[in-house]
């Protein structure tokens, strides 16, 4: 069942008549309300203004909007000017460049520097599609969740893209705001809750035999998932971890408490990714059977987003043999 | 400010000279870092810090002071000096530098003394935040200016020239770039590592305003200072000439010294020669 708590679309199931959209269209409306909330609010763009969404806040806020060209690094490290100065700087570009080529300038610039600079990796995952794998970041969770006062945020949909980065915009150090491009449901609402490092349930049967954590838009995948293995008789539990750093450690090993078996599952590499993170705790604290639903030491390829995410095992099958599996462990 | 007498020139010169002084005397303490570019670059830090800046030691964060920004952080003892000197905070505490729970970090870092503005080390960043700075300060009108100190050799790096195509295009010309020319890096002389030159020529390609001084005399550098302010239409970029180790003969010129301290007995001639260098200078007789 979903909690009603969760306050989800109410025909979440009905996937073909759900509305889509990529997770950068959240961030799109969001950064734009952001604006009109608090003029610190500057959004920098290297070269991709339409496919990031920045475009949508130059139309609204031109004076706002700084260009810089192919040159991610500089991205970074205007940016870190601009916040040491005062302002509220979005970047944005497509992961695989930043953070994925300017990291050292985010490590020294924007996280040791303690500024809020909020980094908006674009085209995260396989599902980017027909790029191919030079642009389909599968390393930037990894990357930027060992950086010190770095905040990780990985939205699910839409609307959880929106709320994110209005969150984000408020807060006041740094964030990684991972989007994604390909066309997922919208099943969230402006209901739903949203908070900073506190995660939440979207499916709950009674006496769960497994934990699903999932992040990012394959959250709707673990969410078909649950409900297709509930109706064959194994009951589990799924939760939304939209905010990979800070952990929500206390909520995390509630459900390792009580379901004994988890399953993490996100679209980027396995290692040092959220299952990692996830790892990191469990180890430490309650050392539970854990099976990962990601990217296996590979490089993604061109094809199509849906095709891309069964090949590389990321589909609702793999997830249900992986709740099957870890539930034998136990 | 503007022209300055041959007096205050000469004043500055002592002071640049007491600043030298310290810095040996916080190498020696810390047992390691860096000297050429500290000494090389202790009369323009005294320029700054004693004539240039608009800011208040007491208030270091007062919103309108002028921001210093050093981009090539290894050089920080001289700032660490200069600040002391001028009140920022007390000579035994430069002293410090480098040790366990001192905020006088072997590279400058913001979140533990913000007075340094950023956080830096790692090459080629500053002017992009600078840039930043300025963009922002001019997005709100504010008044004040951004000073950014460069090294030559970050000038290899590959960020710091986006910075400056950004810095030209925008036409921040709130931002002064001072670019600490001493020819030296840890591998050797620049021309012979990865050459620069012609320098000059690729900022005024890059639409910057190109001055050239010698970075050792106060009065032509503070004089480049008030030029730069004069030019309106893009930011300046002052080449300053300097000697890298300057004031103690020995290691003048010497890339060796890019990265280490004096030993103690070695340090201890080293502030004896500036002793007798400051000793030399009279400044009673000039107006």
């Amino acid at each position: 069942m979903v909690p009603t708590d969760a306050k989800l679309i109410e025909n979440v199931f009905e996937t073909e008549k759900l509305e889509k959209g990529s997770t950068r269209d959240g961030f799109g409306k969001g950064v734009v309300e952001a604006g009109e909330k608090d003029e610190r609010v500057v959004v920098l763009c290297a070269d991709l203004a339409e496919s990031t969404r920045a475009e949508w806040f130059q139309k609204r806020f031109p004076k706002r909007y700084i260009e810089l060209g192919v040159a991610e690094q500089n991205l970074a490290t205007v940016a870190s000017g601009l916040a040491a100065y005062g302002k509220i700087p979005f970047i944005t570009s497509y992961a695989a460049f930043s953070p994925g080529r300017n990291n050292e300038q985010i490590r020294t610039t924007i996280s040791l520097n303690n500024v809020p600079v909020k980094i908006c990796g674009m085209h995260a995952g396989v599902s980017v599609g027909p790029d191919g794998a030079t642009h389909q970041q599968l390393e930037d969770i990894a990357l930027m969740r060992v950086q010190p006062n770095m905040t990780v945020i990985c939205p699910a949909d839409v609307e959880e893209g929106r709320k994110a980065t209005i969150a984000a915009a408020a807060y006041p150090h740094p964030v990684y705001l991972r989007f994604s491009r390909a066309n997922t449901p919208i099943f969230t609402t402006t209901e739903t809750p949203f908070e900073i490092g506190k995660a939440y349930e979207v499916w709950r049967d009674e006496n769960p035999q497994a934990a699903i954590i999932a992040t990012g838009a394959l959250l709707y995948n673990a969410l078909c998932a649950a409900r297709e293995l509930s109706e064959a008789g194994t009951p589990t539990v799924v939760l939304n971890l939209h905010t990979i750093k800070p952990l929500d450690i206390e909520k995390i090993l509630s459900l390792a408490q009580e379901c004994g078996a988890i399953v993490t599952v996100e679209e980027h590499q396995i290692a040092g990714g959220m299952g990692s993170a996830v790892t990191e705790v469990l180890s430490a604290n309650l050392p539970t059977p854990i099976e990962f639903i990601g990217v296996h030491d590979q490089f993604g390829q061109s094809g199509e987003p849906d095709e891309l995410i069964e090949h590389y095992r990321m589909g609702v099958s793999h997830i249900k043999k992986a709740v099957s599996k870890v539930i034998s462990r136990k | 400010m503007a022209h300055i007498s041959e007096k205050k020139a000469c004043e500055l010169q002592v002071k640049a000279n007491e600043i030298r002084q310290t810095i040996v005397e916080m190498l020696i303490a810390a047992g390691s870092g860096h000297t050429a570019g500290p000494l090389g670059m202790a009369d323009i830090f005294t320029a700054f810090y004693f004539h240039i800046l608009n800011h208040k030691p007491e208030e270091p964060l007062w919103e309108e002071r002028d921001r210093l920004i050093l981009s090539n952080g290894h050089i920080t003892p001289v700032r660490y000096a200069a600040m002391a000197h001028a009140g920022y905070f007390s000579i035994d505490e430069a002293k410090t530098l480098r040790k366990f729970g001192s905020r006088m970090q072997g590279h400058p870092e913001r979140e533990r003394l913000p007075a340094v503005e950023t956080t830096s080390g790692p090459l080629g960043s500053g002017l992009g935040q600078a840039a930043g700075i300025a963009l922002g300060a001019r997005m709100d009108a504010k008044k004040f200016r951004v000073y950014c100190l460069l090294s030559d050799a970050e000038h290899q790096a590959g960020n710091l020239w986006e910075s400056a195509m950004f810095a030209g295009v925008n036409k921040l010309s709130n931002l002064t770039a001072v670019i600490d020319r001493n020819n030296i890096q840890i591998n050797g002389m620049t021309e012979d590592v990865m050459p620069l030159e012609p320098l000059a020529d690729k900022y005024r390609a890059f639409n910057w305003h190109v001055i050239e001084v010698d970075g050792h005399n106060i009065e032509a550098f503070v004089d480049a200072v008030e030029e730069a302010k004069a030019i309106y239409e893009k930011p300046t970029v002052i080449i300053a000439h300097t000697i890298p180790g300057k004031g103690i003969a020995s290691i003048e010129f010497d890339f060796h010294w890019h990265g280490k301290p004096p030993k103690k007995e070695e340090g201890r001639d080293f502030i004896k020669e500036l002793r007798t260098l400051g000793g030399n200078i009279t400044c009673s007789d000039k107006e």
